[in-house]
């Protein structure tokens, strides 16, 4: 294995880095209602890309992007009127956002357009759970917008959907064969997470932040960790910075396999399926011997991690990586070279850049249309900003895209793997807690294999008092709605696969 | 089947269980077990680990267990997650279109009633049991694909 080079980074800055301090890319602005509203218009001007929203019970707060500055500028307006101007009129990825809000918290966006609820199906017994709670409504079946027209019918999908998949409605309208319209409705699995985060110890925030999805455990863990690390002044061990980010790569190698498996199979070609879907359990086979848990979940906690990898278990990965890169040469000879699943595969689902632009789409959805943004190289949090990698990018935005795209991290993640193994500092993986302050914020962003999680958190005493996990679904879902349009409906299982964005990562 | 050089011990406990399951199956309902699965608000972990069990390692097909895509064909319901107040009714309608004989599998600590969402405003208390009857409770964060091969053929067996 030769020992591939560092990227030349050693200056003071980064040698406090190494410690495990990472820079910081965000910073608190409070603001007024008009400067809220300028905000607004600056974002919808394409000043900034809107990064999260979110309510808490006595004000909002939105995040916003430079991605010229690779900075984030997080906004906080006061609520003491329970209202706050709409961001969702300017901006439209800011919708579902807003609505989730009032859901929760019982807060009014002004102005807004869309006045449906999101996750509150209307179920809870209660209405608004982490604001004033209020006794629930009548409940009123769900007014999904309407196609109007000769020849036009409905078709509903789900909840129960007919895979082994997670629980979401899609409501289609049709004119024959052809989608005219579709409307999803979301929120089957909201498990009321950011109200389990009150008041919760630092021990249990880590439990729940490890299983608000599931296929993202690592990612998700390793925000939550960074966050509070950042908020309470602690900071990890130099060895677990390096073998989070080979969790992390490990996880995002796993789902792509899974995910390339599945469009694939799809498209009925189940072969890819096959060798994929090995792949992928030799990864979870060696996660469980040399880590403990198939996905890894809750081995990363703030300090650092449970567990360690051993000299044998760097070995086995080496071995393990080298059989990687070799199928991987077969897997995309048959990919390319089999002209039915091209014709499925090309063409299909074109989500242009301007609609990735515009919604912030991340992940492999907005690097295959164009959007060149990768949350390690925009932050490049530790050990990232060591490490020498490409963030592939693609213009077609077709499900074709999306299978490559996912093809060519897993080939950087493989990469990446390596050098963090050739350069794996020594000592213990879980730094001992000496002082830490029991008050502070944080807000941490990961890349997981679907794109920018942003965690936030503020802490009050030793325990959470407000945490807000957004994961990347969010800018992904509505752009589904969109993509699906025009075409038969045989490919929307296709279109789903190809985005595979978090049903529960998004709920709560 | 996924050819291995040397048969591991995992690979030969896996061709024991599964071999059991088709026996007891057969035995039970005269032909192989139809699945449906249905996801009550799980975070996905017990999905990804459902999945496994197609894959070439456990490769459940050969022995004639399948999952299908309509409750009105499967013989056994296997639900995960917590039971969002959400899914409930979904749920039931999904219990109620499946023909007898049938059972119904709670996968994962979440679907057992004892998660880490247990005490949410958003699910139900007592997880899958609160809304359907639960024949088998497999545990685990999630159950990995053979504590969910075992816990098939403790059901079948009974």
């Amino acid at each position: 294995m030769k020992k591939l080079e560092l990227s030349p980074h050693f200056t003071e800055e980064a040698i406090e880095i190494e410690a495990g301090k990472r820079k910081k890319y965000w910073s608190l602005e409070k603001v007024s209602e008009e400067r809220w509203i300028e905000l607004s218009k600056e974002i919808a001007s394409g000043k900034w890309t809107l990064f999260g929203l979110w309510g808490s019970p006595q004000k909002v707060n939105m995040v916003l992007l430079d991605e010229s500055q690779s900075k984030l500028q997080v906004i906080e307006l006061e609520t003491p009127l329970g209202k706050f101007p709409s961001v969702a009129i300017e901006v439209p990825s800011a919708a579902r956002l807003e609505r989730t809000i009032h859901d929760l918290f019982g807060l009014i966006p002004e102005g807004s357009f869309d006045n449906r609820p999101w996750l509150d199906h209307g179920k809870w017994q209660l209405r608004f759970p982490l604001g004033n709670i209020l006794p629930p409504d009548e409940q009123k079946p769900y007014p999904f917008f309407l196609s109007e027209g000769e020849n036009l019918h409905q078709i509903p999908v789900g909840p129960v959907h007919a895979g082994i998949i997670e629980p979401g409605h899609f409501r289609f309208t049709m004119g024959g064969e052809i989608v005219v319209r579709m409307e999803e409705r979301l929120g089957y699995t909201h498990k009321g997470i950011e109200k389990l985060f009150f008041e919760a110890s630092i021990e249990r925030g880590a439990e729940i932040a490890a299983r608000i999805s599931g296929d993202a455990t690592v990612a998700y863990s390793y925000a939550y960790a960074l966050a509070v690390e950042e908020a309470m002044g602690i900071t990890p061990s130099p060895r677990a910075v390096w073998l989070r980010a080979l969790m992390a790569e490990m996880e995002r190698m796993a789902n792509h396999f899974g995910d390339i498996g599945a469009i694939c199979n799809d498209a009925a070609f189940p072969r890819i399926l096959s060798r994929c879907a090995v792949l992928r359990e030799k990864i979870l086979r060696f996660s469980k011997d040399f880590f403990g848990h198939r996905l890894m979940m809750g081995s990363i906690v703030p300090g650092g991690l449970k567990v360690d990898l051993s000299k044998e278990g760097k070995e086995n990965l080496y071995r393990l990586l080298e059989e990687i890169n070799e199928e991987l040469c077969s897997i995309k000879y048959f990919y390319d070279s089999k002209n039915s699943l091209q014709d499925r595969t090309v063409g299909t689902g074109v989500l242009n850049a301007r609609s990735a632009k515009l919604f912030g789409a991340g992940g492999f959805i907005g690097r295959a249309s164009g959007r060149n943004f990768d949350a390690r190289k925009c932050f490049a949090y530790p050990p990232y900003d060591k490490l020498s990698f490409e963030s592939p990018l693609l213009e077609a935005g077709d499900v074709n895209a999306r299978v490559w795209i996912r093809i060519l991290e897993i080939e950087q993640s493989s990469f990446l793997i390596e050098q963090i193994l050739n350069n794996l500092p020594s000592g213990s993986t879980l730094s001992v807690i000496k002082e830490s302050k029991v008050c502070g914020q944080g807000l941490a962003v990961v890349e997981s294999f679907r794109g920018d999680i942003l965690l936030w958190i503020e802490i009050e005493k030793g325990k959470i008092s407000r945490c807000h996990p957004r994961d990347p679904s969010w800018f992904q879902w509505p752009l589904l709605e969109k993509v699906i349009v025009g075409a038969v409906v045989a490919d929307f299982p296709l279109c789903n696969k190809s985005f595979n964005c978090s049903y529960s990562g998004h709920d709560l | 089947m996924l050819t291995e050089k040397i048969a591991t011990e995992k690979e030969s406990e896996l061709i024991k269980l599964s071999e059991a399951l088709q026996g007891v199956c057969r035995k039970k309902l005269g032909r192989s077990l139809a699945i449906r699965e249905v996801d009550a608000g799980s975070c996905n972990g017990c999905e990804l680990e459902i999945h496994a069990l197609n894959n070439p390692f456990y490769d459940i097909e050969r022995f004639g267990i399948r999952f299908v895509a309509s409750p009105r064909h499967a013989d056994l319901l296997l639900v995960t997650g917590p039971v969002t107040k959400n899914m409930s009714e979904a749920l039931k309608r999904t219990y109620d279109c499946t023909p007898i004989p049938k059972w119904v599998v709670a996968v994962g600590d979440c679907a057992a009633g004892c998660g880490v969402f247990r005490q949410s405003y958003a699910v139900m208390s007592g997880g899958v049991s609160d809304v359907v009857p639960v024949d088998l409770w497999i545990y685990g964060c999630p159950p990995s694909p053979i504590d969910l091969l075992r816990g098939l053929i403790l059901l079948m067996e009974q």
